[in-house]
């Protein structure tokens, strides 16, 4: 047992960290230092120039253009990516329809779609939740029905984070209600969002942004082509995809670069008063919640190590999710609770990039912290909600 | 980075709970915890024999050469087995001090024979009134010519001091009570004049006393290290036990855990196992998590430690983590078995009430949670 990294590994992560330093565009670092939002052009930017290093798709095999890096290179990548202030990939492309594309897809699919999500030249997003279906998603409704060559896709997909952005959707749909259990006659379908009968509409959310939508599908014809691996096996494709979302599932290391960058700002006077450090009940939240931030660091840092022996992950890695999820949305009220009155000012404009960050209404970031703490109550929501992933706890590891 | 145990190591994991599985379930427990001396001492015997009396003392000082890890190997299993034979008073507390502050001469005269298992010890530090303080010592010694020291005062609450037959006594050689600096400690033997013992058994199974001191007399030859000089020590063997102490309570709340699970898929209520109810699972997921987070955090505080890293922070969080998570634990444990839970028949009741003793010792949650709030 020992908690050093090799020295190859260390100069590994000097070698990231030196790029980082010198080559990460200038301007999307202060953005972001800023709390500045990230426009759809940037963030594609942004993700061309992680892939023109090779570093975009760390997750992938490497005959696809992945970085055939060790778990604990990964750890040290997102640790710099963290440092930096990095924005966080979008993961829809990356992170979910590649996996399954690569691991379910035809050679014509892998040839078509892979070499478009490395380059970010297209934009994915995800329709699985329906209106009528959230965390029971095996009783969605959408049904893609067989004519000919094509299906046609009829019904409502919501929540799909960034639709407006999206260039393709993959998607969950019915393909045959005839079945002995729900989870089976669902399939795994690729959409052209400028397919005719595809509309977007958008939700607004608690903080006031449009971020995810809801996207209509009315008689939309999809040539039988982008149907992935077998008809009636997409509930299967899509729990794979959710093992690949297992990475950095749990920010651990956006976590830490948020606590130590409220640390810091808990040590200065603001606007001439105490600093936060003096006051204990606050000071002694922080310091909790980076106990359990630690604790988890150890936890993923454990999952990895079994992941590179070639065990399957242990039980340790099905908690990730929830603690992961409840320590963001605990330091995005620690956020809010440094702020005071600073909280209260809604005004999102000063955000843009044109905005001076000198003439804000509060100090910094200060009047981002509630929008961000309400946005992020979607945290233990998303990617099956925290009581859903108990049960699965409850079911896959107690045998419950 | 390595999460895997060394050939020794396994060794050592394995001879434990094999010993443990062969040779002390709970009723044999209860038996030595109810006999006069609160322990067996003949399994004390056999710690020694096993070389796990020796582990975590340099070679020099006749001990294995091991550290920390192994430590927390051994002590996670007693954590499990429920072990009330005193290896944390003798072998981390009294022995880590006698390790840190001996000399030679001292070593092999005291030392020597608690690693051969032949020699009760107890450290007598805290006080009536020091609570979590660690630098809080009113007992005094006050040098009586050149090669004596008259000690006197009140130690309370030491951790195998009814069984000791050496008291490792802290007292102020200089400065006040609440002083950094003048604390040093003496090796005291309990049948000195003026050494009054009140030994009486813990909630947890365990036995302790109050240790009075009055005026007395000890050789100098009995002063460990430099006089004044005994409080980077005590911290130091403070820092180890609390380690030990996370690592057995991490073996009692994963025990906790398993049995509680297992019960839940037993008993059967309103013609199901309770274990279907899902207000159940997820208080039994929270558990899981409990120690699994505990696990981890031990691994860090207790690897940081091996590598010989600073690890003031380390010590608050786990005992922190531990505190919090070890009474999440404890009472879930008590409340998943109903009634049986709160029977002193089971086994799951004196595992909750040893995670509530190491809760408060050296220092509980809150104590630790404010040394990181800075």
């Amino acid at each position: 047992m020992n908690l050093t990294f090799s020295e190859d590994e260390l100069r590994f992560r000097d070698d990231v960290r030196k790029v980082f330093d010198e080559e990460f565009p200038a301007d999307l670092r202060e953005f972001r230092d800023a709390g500045v939002t990230i426009s759809r052009d940037d963030q594609i930017r942004y993700q061309k120039w992680l892939h023109e290093r090779g570093w975009f798709a760390i997750n992938w095999p490497v005959e696809y253009g992945g970085t055939g890096w060790t778990p604990v290179q990964k750890y040290l990548f997102m640790q710099e990516l963290a440092r930096i202030n990095a924005p966080d990939i979008v993961p829809f492309g990356v992170s979910m329809v590649g996996p399954v594309i690569y691991t379910f897809g035809s050679d014509e699919q892998k040839e078509r779609f892979l070499p478009d999500i490395l380059a970010s030249n297209v934009w994915w997003c995800q329709g699985y939740s329906e209106p009528g279906s959230g965390s029971d998603l095996a009783s969605l409704k959408t049904r893609a029905d067989l004519d000919g060559d094509h299906y046609v896709v009829n019904g409502t997909k919501t929540w799909t984070t960034l639709a407006q952005f999206a260039d393709w959707i993959f998607c969950l749909v019915r393909t045959s209600s005839d079945v002995a259990r729900r989870q089976e006659g669902i399939s795994f379908l690729l959409i052209d969002m400028q397919t005719p009968g595809v509309t977007v509409k958008p939700i607004i959310t608690i903080e006031g942004e449009h971020e995810v939508n809801e996207v209509h599908f009315e008689d939309v014809r999809v040539p039988a082509a982008n149907l992935v691996g077998e008809e009636g096996e997409g509930w299967t494709y899509g729990k794979v995809l959710l093992q690949h979302e297992r990475t950095n599932i749990a920010a651990v290391h956006y976590s830490k670069f948020r606590i130590d960058r409220l640390r810091a700002q808990a040590e200065r006077p603001v606007r001439g008063a105490a600093p936060l450090t003096e006051d204990r009940n606050f000071m002694r939240k922080l310091a909790a919640v980076e106990v359990e931030l630690r604790a988890l660091e150890f936890t993923e840092l454990r999952t990895l190590a079994a992941v590179a022996s070639g065990k399957a992950p242990g039980p340790e890695s099905s908690i990730l999710k929830f603690v992961g999820t409840e320590i963001q949305q605990a330091i995005d009220e620690l956020y809010v609770e440094a702020a005071g009155y600073y909280a209260l000012p809604f005004v999102p404009e000063q955000y843009a990039p044109d905005f001076a960050v000198d003439e804000r209404i509060g100090e910094g970031n200060e009047t981002a912290s509630a929008p961000r703490y309400f946005n992020f109550r979607k945290a233990s929501i998303y990617g099956g909600s925290n009581e859903i992933q108990k049960n699965i706890v409850s079911k896959h590891v107690l045998g419950l | 980075m390595d999460f895997t145990l060394n050939d020794e190591q396994s060794m050592l994991d394995d001879s434990v709970a094999k010993f443990l599985a062969n040779d002390y379930d709970f009723d044999t427990r209860q038996g030595y915890a109810a006999s006069t001396t609160g322990f067996s001492p003949e399994v004390w015997r056999q710690f020694a024999e096993l070389g796990w009396t020796a582990v975590p003392f340099s070679e020099a000082d006749g001990g294995l050469g091991y550290g920390p890890v192994e430590t927390m190997l051994i002590m996670r299993h007693f954590g499990r087995g429920l072990v009330v034979e005193p290896y944390l008073a003798n072998v981390v507390l009294a022995g880590g001090a006698l390790a840190r502050t001996g000399d030679t001469e001292q070593k092999s005269r005291w030392l020597e024979p608690l690693i051969a298992g032949e020699l009760q010890t107890a450290l007598a530090h805290t006080e009536p009134q020091s609570r979590y303080r660690l630098t809080d010592v009113a007992t005094t010694a006050t040098q009586d010519g050149d090669d004596a020291y008259v000690l006197s005062g009140s130690k309370g609450v030491v951790l195998n001091g009814g069984n000791a037959e050496l008291l490792l006594v802290s007292a102020r050689t200089s400065g006040g009570q609440f002083d950094d600096t003048g604390v040093s400690l003496f090796a005291v033997p309990r049948d000195a004049d003026g050494v009054t013992v009140r030994r009486y058994a813990t909630v947890d199974g365990h036995t302790a006393a109050e240790v009075g001191l009055d005026a007395v007399r000890v050789s100098r030859d009995r002063l460990l290290g430099e006089p004044g000089a005994a409080g980077a020590a005590l911290a130091a063997v403070f820092g180890d036990a609390i380690l030990a102490v996370s690592a057995e309570a991490v073996g009692i709340m994963q025990i906790l855990t398993e049995k509680t699970v297992e019960y839940s898929k037993s008993r059967v209520q309103f013609g199901v196992p309770i274990g279907s109810f899902q207000a159940l699972q997820h208080r039994m997921v929270d558990m899981l998590t409990a120690c699994e987070q505990s696990y981890s955090l031990l691994l860090w505080a207790t690897m940081l430690a091996a590598d010989g890293g600073d690890t003031d922070r380390a010590v608050s969080s786990i005992k922190y983590q531990i505190g919090t998570a070890g009474k999440l634990v404890g009472q879930e444990a008590v409340q998943l078995h109903g009634g049986m839970g709160v029977t002193w028949e089971l086994d799951i009741a004196h595992y909750f009430k040893r995670l509530t003793a190491i809760g408060q010792l050296f220092g509980n949650a809150d104590h630790h949670l404010d040394r990181l709030a800075v």
